[in-house]
């Protein structure tokens, strides 16, 4: 039986981890609202800043939530260098241009796999002690584990920055214009290069933040990225390709129905609630929920 | 009087014929079972890249979910076969038509979308299918199927002593989706996809049904890759889920098109021919998949065509079509 | 004269913008009849309505007395209607011939009358001699060919060309023009759409002038070139470009 508390606490744990997801999932809604490019590495990024994390936890003996901001940063340059050396030889294909976008992504996803492995095994990993970790908040009997917690609240955070970002800042500005019109951008004096791999930069960054927090509460391992890579796609499908606050919303309640099919269904199969979410969306909305049409 | 195009066409069939002829004569002398495995698995990735090469090649719809139709193959005819005892070349049609059938449903939403949505569609789908057989009993969820060998057989497909029955079932398989290539390729299908993978619009504006070409497309490349996947349940004689609809399969698939020369005749073969003796190679001697070799090997491979030759190891050989201008 | 297709009372919106207001007109058997008006003036939107690209918000479109309104461009096509487009959409990595055949393909099930046809059609564009060249080896007026020459294919009853003289050299326009009398001496019917007047006057039978998206006037094209209100409108064109 369902009682009002088991909702509520349904209801949460949906919340926070839908929040986590929006998080992972801007970057990539970012990305492609810029250049209209699916990045099929979304996920290994996200599975390198856990690995950062970790391997910035064992050197430097600090905490999870200090050290992701500098986890931000170290991705920020991973996104702005794939750009740089891979995405943009992609952009100048003249045939085949969807083939070779789907697959110099999915190429380099594959590379960053492979060299998890190689460099640290498939060995599960996980961070043996932090601030955060293993603690839990209850508010009126509905309990929030911390590291979610602070997930949640990091999202809400970046979403907010990146709201000011886009509204406020002159690279914001660019990046708007930029996704209006990259052609029509040169002419006013923008270099369109610049803009993408700050935007990818800026996605790297994002996933990044997630990566680093959760870290704190998930084994890592070189195959940790492929689903949640996937339910960033379906996220950003959801929000609508390229709505950044779409991602935010959809995030939302692609946590919260994994939440609930985990209780409906069994919990081995809580992902088949999201990716049947996906495929009634897609096939009722082609847009997503709150794109454009 | 012979125009250029059916001399053209011709000669493909010719040299079509040399490469069998070869590829039957390949493996009289080769003893060594591992050889022999390689020699199988090259030629039924070359059928199942082929098929895939079908739907994502011609028809431009890049699929990165075709495990789930090879998985749907090998459990239809390896369940047929266990519980109520089908022999496997019924199995391996009744898996066909399954995914033919399941292609077509899937497509139904998806193939009113673009490019994007597909595609994460097929990986979507290809999880479903992986959790569903997972977590279904009946096909002894995680634990698998074992294919029961009572001796050698071609009734039910089924070799101890030797690989050799089952590469030259590989060949045949792989020379039959050659052979529907071919000739898909000289026909309105074949004309259809490539106008609906190069332009949509324009290609509506010329009378191609997008919608009914990409279902046709994705029908015909479903079914082979799922009698692949029979093939395959009876080559390991056991399965299970990750054993056949991982997504390790999806990529395998892909693999070869990409690199020998997506939406063309050889370009399958040509990647499998290169890249599965290659992978099999770097797996034994660098030391196990676990390494991650294998991974950086493919990542890399697929990185490097797709931005220095989209068009393929093919464009190197054939200057005829596809050379640069 | 009998009458081909007709547009009666065509408007469409897009977003809360009015791109053609009430447009009714129709094209005679035969003729080649010019669509002409200064940027923005609609004329590419109602091109695409009868092509069936765009869905009017109202109105109905007759081609041969049937009601079109609700068909999609394929279907169209079989019908009879053909379309080139302004930016070229050709079929870069297939050859200029599998491109024809592609428009043949509407009318031949077999491949190989298809392939006959569209040697037929390469012969009549003059495109010949590039058959087996890839479509992205063409030359951009070579593409404007091509494109006419896979609507050709289709065996249309109506051609619609959509700026295909536009950007071309005077020698390269003049050999244009000649294709299109060419087309229309082969029982096609031609609606083209030119911004330029001056290029496509001396080749119209008729002529449609459209401005924000209304029908100014029509005629034939001497009373069209010296009608003040054309004048004023492209004048006007003119000093807000």
């Amino acid at each position: 039986m369902l009682s009002a508390a088991n909702i509520a606490q349904i209801l949460m744990s949906g919340l926070l981890m839908g929040l986590i997801y929006a998080l992972i999932a801007a970057g990539l809604s970012l990305i492609f609202g810029l250049m209209d490019v699916v990045n099929f590495a979304h996920g290994e990024f996200l599975m390198t800043a856990m690995y950062a994390t970790f391997g910035l936890v064992v050197m430097l003996s600090l905490d999870p939530l200090i050290l992701s901001p500098i986890v931000a940063a170290i991705m920020f340059v991973v996104g702005a260098f794939c750009y740089r050396a891979i995405i943009v030889h992609a952009m100048r294909a003249r045939t085949n241009v969807g083939m070779v976008q789907v697959f110099a992504t999915f190429g380099l996803a594959i590379v960053i796999r492979g060299l998890a492995q190689f460099a640290f095994t498939p060995d599960y990993r996980s961070i043996p002690k932090s601030w955060l970790g293993g603690q839990t908040f209850s508010v009126l009997g509905v309990y929030m584990p911390a590291p979610q917690l602070a997930g949640a609240l990091a999202s809400l955070i970046a979403f907010g920055a990146l709201w000011l970002l886009m509204k406020k800042t002159d690279f914001g500005k660019a990046l708007e214009a930029t996704r209006e019109d990259a052609g029509a951008v040169g002419l006013v004096g923008i270099d369109r290069n610049r803009v993408f791999a700050m935007g990818w930069g800026l996605g790297a960054a994002l996933v990044g933040l997630a990566g680093a927090i959760l870290s704190i509460f998930y084994y890592i391992h070189p195959d940790v990225g492929g689903p949640f890579a996937l339910i960033a796609y379906v996220t950003v499908a959801l929000g609508g390709f390229g709505s950044v606050f779409g991602a935010l919303a959809a995030g939302v309640i692609v946590g919260i129905v994994e939440a609930v099919s985990a209780t409906v269904l069994q919990p081995s199969m809580k992902a088949i609630g999201i990716y049947a979410v996906y495929l009634l969306v897609v096939f009722l909305r082609p847009r997503g929920l709150f794109g454009n049409l | 009087m012979a125009t250029a195009f059916e001399i053209r066409r011709r000669n493909q069939l010719i040299i079509a014929a040399v490469v069998v002829a070869i590829m039957i004569a390949l493996p009289l002398g080769i003893k060594d079972v591992y050889v022999q495995n390689i020699l199988v698995l090259t030629v039924m990735y070359a059928a199942l890249s082929q098929s895939w090469n079908i739907l994502s090649g011609y028809c431009g719809q890049i699929s990165l979910g075709h495990a789930l139709y090879f998985g749907i193959g090998a459990y239809a005819s390896t369940l047929l076969f266990v519980k109520f005892g089908v022999i496997p070349w019924f199995g391996m049609a009744a898996g066909g038509i399954i995914a033919a059938a399941i292609a077509l449903i899937v497509g139904w939403p998806c193939f009113r979308l673009g490019g994007h949505y597909f595609t994460i569609a097929t990986i979507v789908l290809a999880e479903i299918g992986l959790i569903l057989f997972l977590n279904w009993d009946y096909s002894g969820a995680a634990s698998g199927l074992q294919i029961p060998v009572s001796g050698d057989s071609w009734l039910t497909f089924t070799f101890l002593r030797s690989k050799l029955p089952y590469y030259y079932f590989a060949l045949g398989l792989a020379a039959v989706v050659w052979l529907v290539t071919f000739f898909i390729e000289d026909s309105k299908w074949g004309y259809y996809w490539r106008a609906v993978r190069e332009n949509t619009i324009a290609a509506q504006s010329l009378g191609v049904q997008v919608f009914r070409s990409k279902m046709a497309a994705a029908a015909v490349s479903a079914f082979f890759t799922a009698v692949g996947g029979s093939f395959y349940a009876q080559f390991v004689s056991y399965i299970d889920p990750d054993s056949v609809m991982v997504f390790q399969f999806s990529l395998l698939m892909a693999l070869p098109a990409v690199l020998g020369g997506i939406g063309t005749l050889w370009g399958p073969a040509l990647g499998a021919a290169v890249l599965i003796p290659l992978t099999e190679l770097t797996r034994s001697y660098m030391g196990g998949g676990g390494k991650g070799i294998d991974l950086i090997f493919y990542g890399a491979v697929i990185m490097i065509i797709a931005l220095a030759r989209p068009e393929g190891l093919l464009s190197l050989v054939s200057r005829t079509r596809h050379a640069p201008p | 004269m009998s009458m081909l297709l007709e547009t009666e009372a065509l408007t469409v919106h897009f977003g809360g913008i009015l791109a053609n207001s009430d447009i009714s007109i129709s094209v005679n058997k035969g003729e080649i009849l010019g669509l002409i008006g200064p940027n923005g003036a609609g004329k590419s939107t109602l091109f695409n309505l009868v092509a069936g690209t765009y869905r009017p918000t109202s109105g109905r479109i007759r081609f041969e007395g049937r009601d079109i309104t609700p068909l999609p461009p394929a279907a169209r096509c079989k019908l009879g209607i053909a379309r080139t487009f302004q930016v070229v959409k050709s079929f870069e990595t297939m050859s200029v011939l599998e491109n024809v055949v592609v428009g043949a393909l509407v009318r031949f099930t077999n491949t190989k009358a298809a392939r006959e046809e569209a040697h037929r059609v390469l012969d009549v564009t003059g495109l010949s001699r590039r058959a087996e060249a890839d479509a992205r080896e063409l030359t951009p007026p070579e593409k404007r060919r091509l494109e006419v020459a896979r609507a050709l294919a289709t065996q249309p009853k109506l051609l619609l060309l959509d700026e295909v003289l536009t950007g071309l050299t005077p020698a390269e326009a003049q050999k244009g023009v000649e294709l299109v009398r060419k087309i229309r001496d082969l029982g096609v019917t031609v609606v083209m759409v030119e911004h330029v007047m001056e290029v496509v006057m001396p080749l119209v039978d008729r002529a449609i002038v459209l401005d924000l998206g209304r029908v100014l006037v029509e005629g034939a094209p001497q009373a069209i070139v010296r009608d003040p209100k054309v004048i004023q409108a492209y004048l006007g064109d003119r000093f807000h470009a």
